[in-house]
């Protein structure tokens, strides 16, 4: 503790390059803080899948449809306990900024299936006797300060019209589900109003007896289907999410890959400022080691000064992305569940800050180090 | 009494045989050759000689900086020639305080913090470290600058804050390399009272390298140096430190 003042007085010699470099350090912690809340909300629907539910799609894409008359046939498989499909529907309220999924349900089937959806029974018993009925998830309710009771209007892009709802409940679900559901209303709607496509769906949500049986019976459905026009492909209801997140690409290898290119950069950045800042301190490194402090104390002063400013900047950094979550979460209501950081990714920012310092330091340190007391005093 | 027969017998620093090589490319330098001191303790010598005569090269070997290539010295009974890098920096700390010619201040470091330098080595309070050195800057009369940053200070005044750093923690020996060089003339003098002063009020042994004949003259002994041979030494009148050849 005696010798903080040390520390303190040689990091405050050039504040605005102290500042800089503090500054890098932040600006790269607040870019992992949010990047690893972005892949975790990537991964979050995976996480809160449920294990007895199969996702059946289209083998050839996900935007191609199912024929309805699927349905029956699954319902004869041995193990599925009962089947629901979905539509994407694909509008917007109001005007385009304000995009959010919404998804055409067969309500007599869906809540059989989708069990975990926190609506009240009063909500549901509304929402089932009204045709133009809707549940929405309550993140997005709050975005758009509806109520139980509100008249929506939502202009369709895929199916072209205006379309009107009314919203009869809102999901606050169990755990994030509530956030990431979805704006939901009645498949007989879309039917009924549809101008091409009739007949189909989007995808199939099967509910199965025994989770151990997911395996044979996603073969079987697909078996069930091969070789007809509309061919499926059946997943656990994990592998589905992940897929979506799939559908942007490797995210978890982007995030990797933009992280790594930051803190290299960040460690040449720094380890060239560090390097700068000891060649500057020849002398005075000389005239500590000539008073009587050791090579190892030089070293370790060095070693200090950098992990002070990594570990500083990365707490800020991370202090701030954790800061502007929520507010990034609110702009970005209904298209990702609420952004978090996990602790362990707070574990591991400030550890690699930590690596990113020590890194940056210690060859200005070792250099320091072997300092040669007669041989800096020479230097003018 | 200073000697540099090599016959001294109860010497505070004692110089035997002190041989000093440098390599430059393929050709061998002898900074030093052969070389015998004798200093007792309370005296202040003054090293004179023209540039490259291996005055600081000496300095340096007599405070530990450097390793002789042949030869022994040894200080307080302590051979510091055999002694390991990391004892020698204990060594030091205990035993030399050094005075450079551009004083070294660390910049960004008050004149009280600069002086505390060399005993947050040491097992002291901070209240015995504060006593000590308001004690030295006191004693070269800077007490009332102590929170002053270097940039805030005269040329002599951070000789003299460079100075309180050097006896602060008590030194055997204080090695003083050009102390008077950066300064002018009024400033040279105020810093050359003080080490007369350091000498005799509080029997500090100096060892001063100087290019200034005016300077030497402080000193009880002046010892000429050429080609890495130590000549001769004057005894200065006014002073009263004794020389033998």
């Amino acid at each position: 503790m005696k010798y903080f003042p040390i520390l303190l007085a040689n990091l405050s010699r050039k504040k605005i390059r102290t500042i800089l470099t503090l500054g890098s350090f932040v600006i790269a912690l607040l870019l992992f803080g949010v990047l690893a809340a972005v892949r975790t909300a990537f991964s979050q629907g995976a996480d809160i899948a449920s294990v007895d539910r199969l996702v059946v799609r289209n083998k050839t894409s996900i935007i191609q449809p199912l024929p309805l008359a699927y349905r029956d046939r699954m319902l004869r498989i041995q193990g599925v306990q009962e089947v629901t499909y979905l539509n994407w529907f694909g509008g917007v309220y109001q005007d385009e900024r304000n995009f959010f999924p919404q998804m055409a349900v067969d309500v007599p089937t869906y809540r059989k299936v989708i069990t975990d959806l926190a609506v009240t029974d009063a909500e549901w018993k509304a929402f089932e006797d009204d045709r133009q009925g809707a549940i929405v998830g309550e993140s997005i309710a709050k975005r758009f300060n509806w109520k139980i009771g509100d008249h929506i209007p939502i202009k369709g892009v895929i199916f072209q019209g205006p379309w009107e709802f009314n919203l009869r409940g809102i999901a606050k679900g169990s755990g994030n589900a509530g956030e990431i559901l979805p704006f939901l209303f009645h498949e007989e709607y879309l039917e009924e109003r549809r101008t091409f496509g009739k007949g189909t769906v989007g995808w199939y949500v099967v509910k199965i007896a025994n989770p151990t049986d997911s395996t044979r019976i996603s073969k079987q459905i697909d078996e069930e289907f091969s070789n007809s026009p509309f061919e499926t492909k059946s997943d656990s209801e994990k592998e589905f999410a992940a897929s979506w997140g799939k559908q942007l690409g490797n995210i978890k290898l982007i995030i990797m890959t933009i992280g790594a290119v930051v803190f290299l950069t960040l460690l040449l950045v720094t380890g060239n400022t560090m390097a700068t800042a000891i060649r500057e301190r020849i002398r005075e490194l000389a005239v500590f080691k000539a008073i009587g402090y050791s090579d190892k104390f030089v070293l370790w002063l060095v070693l200090a000064e950098g992990l002070t400013i990594a570990v500083l900047g990365g707490i800020v950094g991370l202090g701030l992305a954790l800061a502007l979550l929520p507010g990034m979460s609110r702009a970005l209501a209904g298209m990702l569940p609420p952004l978090a950081i996990h602790s362990s990714d707070i574990a591991l920012g400030v550890f690699f800050t930590f690596l990113a310092g020590l890194f940056a330091a210690v060859l200005p340190a070792m250099s320091a180090m072997r300092l040669r007391v007669v041989d800096a005093l020479r230097r003018v | 009494m200073v000697r540099v027969d090599g016959r001294g017998t109860d010497s505070l620093v004692k110089v035997r045989g002190l041989d000093k090589k440098y390599q430059r490319g393929s050709e061998e330098i002898d900074v030093l050759q052969g070389l015998n001191l004798d200093v007792d303790a309370g005296d202040f010598v003054a090293f004179m000689g023209p540039s490259g005569s291996g005055k600081t090269t000496l300095l340096n070997l007599l405070g530990g900086l450097d390793v002789p290539s042949r030869g022994s010295i040894t200080v307080a009974g302590d051979e510091i020639t055999n002694m390991s890098a990391s004892r020698l920096t204990t060594w030091r700390a205990r035993h030399v305080g050094f005075v450079f010619q551009m004083y070294n201040l660390i910049p960004v470091m008050t004149a009280f913090q600069n002086v505390e330098l060399p005993l947050l080595l040491t097992r002291l309070s901070s209240a015995e470290r504060r006593k000590h050195v308001e004690t030295a800057l006191t004693v070269v009369g800077l007490a009332d600058r102590m929170h002053h940053y270097p940039r805030q200070l005269s040329g002599g005044q951070e000789q003299r804050v460079g100075i309180a750093r050097a006896i602060v923690a008590d030194p055997t020996f204080l090695l003083c390399d050009e102390p008077t060089g950066d300064l002018d003339r009024k400033s040279a003098d105020e810093i050359l009272d003080l080490l007369t002063r350091l000498s005799r009020e509080y029997h500090k042994t100096v060892l001063m390298v100087t290019h200034d004949p005016l300077a030497a003259q402080r000193a009880d002994t002046t010892l000429h140096m050429d080609k890495g041979v130590l000549m001769e030494g004057t005894k200065n009148p006014q002073m009263a430190g004794r020389v033998a050849q």
